[in-house]
């Protein structure tokens, strides 16, 4: 138990060390909720959707989950690049363990940033429903930091160093957040759009956190916390399994 | 000369490593008995590291068999990885992390016992004369700073066989001479193993109980220095040394891990 603590505490302590990625990974979010929200705001509301930043404000928020959750899964490349993760490989401690502690540690990073965005959602003007909503709201937001932590541990285990990592932020990152029912609304879309937005993860992680805090649900906040949660515990027993793969 | 099977800790028997179609290490054999110093000595590429990763289930051979304190590396490594401690040759600390919190983190790793935690820390960062940097963040640390906690680290926990992958590399006499003295401390004490690898033939020829010799990833002379100065007639190990491996410069051939990548990216194409 304690080897998973200390790999936990690592990647907290790394975290709170390095206050301009805190920042800069900050600046995104509050780009697009700007830009998109007033920006596309009046088109929104005129087409009778309502209030545009209701409706975005928990796509930006599961985003920055999103990409913090997978930039510290994949930073085992990093470590693996720098030599830390021979370390941690041939200590007498279960692969497992090591692997589901520094996912613990990456997702809780990811979900504090994606508090920090909540609030600065609140703060350009999103109003969430009611208070008693809001732990619901937290455990999707944990859910999908949990999920995208291991995923991206899992795809870093299985290479050798950074050169696909431009294919996966195109290929994959990317992807997942715009066809994720983030930015638009999942009804009335093409078939073959409506089929990659349901095989999604992250459709539900942010289709549940936009049930917990505006009332408004695409596929059903039961459903949501169903799939998320039976894909988080498969990932990280898919993620646990490769981690112990890896050869160096 | 003294067999028995409960005396050998490290049996080794074709042991082979190949990167696509370059071979790293040719069938090799060699044992280590209970509580020796072995140092494992060649030129730059010859398959040391190699050898080491397989010993220490980082890497699974391509063929032969490996018994690590009775346990095989590639089959059951949580047990193998119970059983030795290592010091890579390359840096493997943690830059954003203290030099305090490294010592902290392996001890944890490695099931030190939090009553000597705390001693054992201060001791050897005073052993390597870290200890008045223990709170500064080891990316703000010279190399041979680095190096000399990374040894710190290794001796942390007492294992029952400790890896050093060219330990003393690039430090100065003063540390490497403390340094040995600690393990060999060690050593005798607890009955600790030590494989290890050194271009520094003087080291080696000081503090080893037996020494095999590799080259183009074959052993090509196992012994006793003394052995090895007899046979090839000379007054040193170094001489001896020189003279079973050649004097030609070897190009620092690319590691393991750049064979694995280039055999990885050759085998998609």
């Amino acid at each position: 138990m304690e080897a998973i603590y200390i790999m936990w505490l690592r990647q907290l302590k790394r975290f709170w060390r390095s206050k301009p990625r805190i920042l800069s990974s900050l600046a995104q979010p509050l780009l697009f909720l700007i830009a998109l929200g007033f920006g596309f705001g009046p088109i929104y509301t005129k087409a009778g959707g309502g209030n545009y930043m209701q409706f975005l404000a928990p796509g930006i928020i599961a985003m920055t989950v999103l990409f913090t959750a997978m930039f510290s899964g994949i930073e085992v490349i990093w470590d693996r690049e720098f030599g830390f993760l021979k370390e941690t490989l041939v200590a007498p401690v279960s692969r497992a363990k090591i692997m589901i502690g520094r996912s613990l540690g990456g997702a809780t990073v990811a979900f504090l940033q994606g508090l920090l965005v909540l609030i600065i959602c609140m703060l350009v003007g999103f109003e969430p429903l009611k208070t008693i909503a809001l732990p619901m709201a937290l455990l999707f937001m944990f859910l999908i930091a949990l999920f995208f932590t291991a995923f991206g541990t899992a795809i870093a285990s299985m290479l050798q160093d950074m050169q696909a990592f431009p294919l996966i932020m195109n290929f994959i990152l990317m992807p997942l957040f715009f066809l994720s029912g983030a930015l638009f609304p999942l009804d009335g879309m093409p078939k073959a759009i409506t089929i990659v937005t349901k095989l999604n993860p992250l459709s539900y992680g942010v289709d549940g956190i936009r049930a917990s805090l505006t009332g408004v649900s695409h596929f059903g906040i039961g459903v949501d916390l169903l799939v998320m949660s039976v894909i988080t515990v498969i990932i990280f027993a898919l993620g646990s399994y490769l981690f112990s793969k890896i050869q160096i | 000369m003294d067999n028995k099977k409960e005396d050998i800790i490290i049996d080794v028997e074709n042991l082979s490593k190949k990167f696509g179609d370059f071979i790293a290490v040719n069938n090799i054999s060699f044992k280590v008995k209970h509580g020796e110093m072995f140092a494992f000595l060649g030129p730059n590429g010859a398959g040391k590291t190699t050898t080491i990763k397989m010993l220490t289930t980082l890497l699974n051979p391509t063929g032969g068999s490996i018994r690590l304190n009775g346990f095989d590396p590639s089959e059951s490594k949580d047990k193998a990885r119970h059983s030795f401690g290592i010091v890579f040759q390359d840096p493997s600390l943690d830059d954003e992390l203290t030099a305090y919190e490294n010592m902290e983190f392996h001890s944890v790793l490695y099931n030190v016992p939090k009553e000597v935690r705390k001693k054992r820390i201060q001791y050897l960062l005073k052993l390597v004369e870290l200890w008045d940097r223990k709170d500064n963040l080891v990316k703000t640390f010279s190399g041979g700073m680095k190096r000399r906690l990374e040894m710190a680290r290794g001796l942390i926990h007492h294992p029952r066989i400790l890896f050093l992958d060219e330990p003393t590399l690039g430090l100065d006499p003063q540390t490497r001479n403390h340094i040995w003295k600690y393990i060999k401390q060690l050593n005798r004490k607890e009955g600790m193993t030590v494989f290890f690898t050194t271009h520094y033939m003087d080291e080696a020829e000081r503090v080893s109980d037996n020494i095999a010799i590799i080259d183009h990833g074959k052993i090509i002379k196992q012994g006793n220095s003394k052995y090895l100065k007899k046979i090839t007639r000379t007054k040193s190990l170094e001489d001896a040394f020189l003279k079973l491996t050649g004097h030609s410069i070897r190009e620092e051939d690319a590691s393991s891990i750049d064979m694995l990548r280039s055999h990885r990216r050759w085998r998609h194409h």
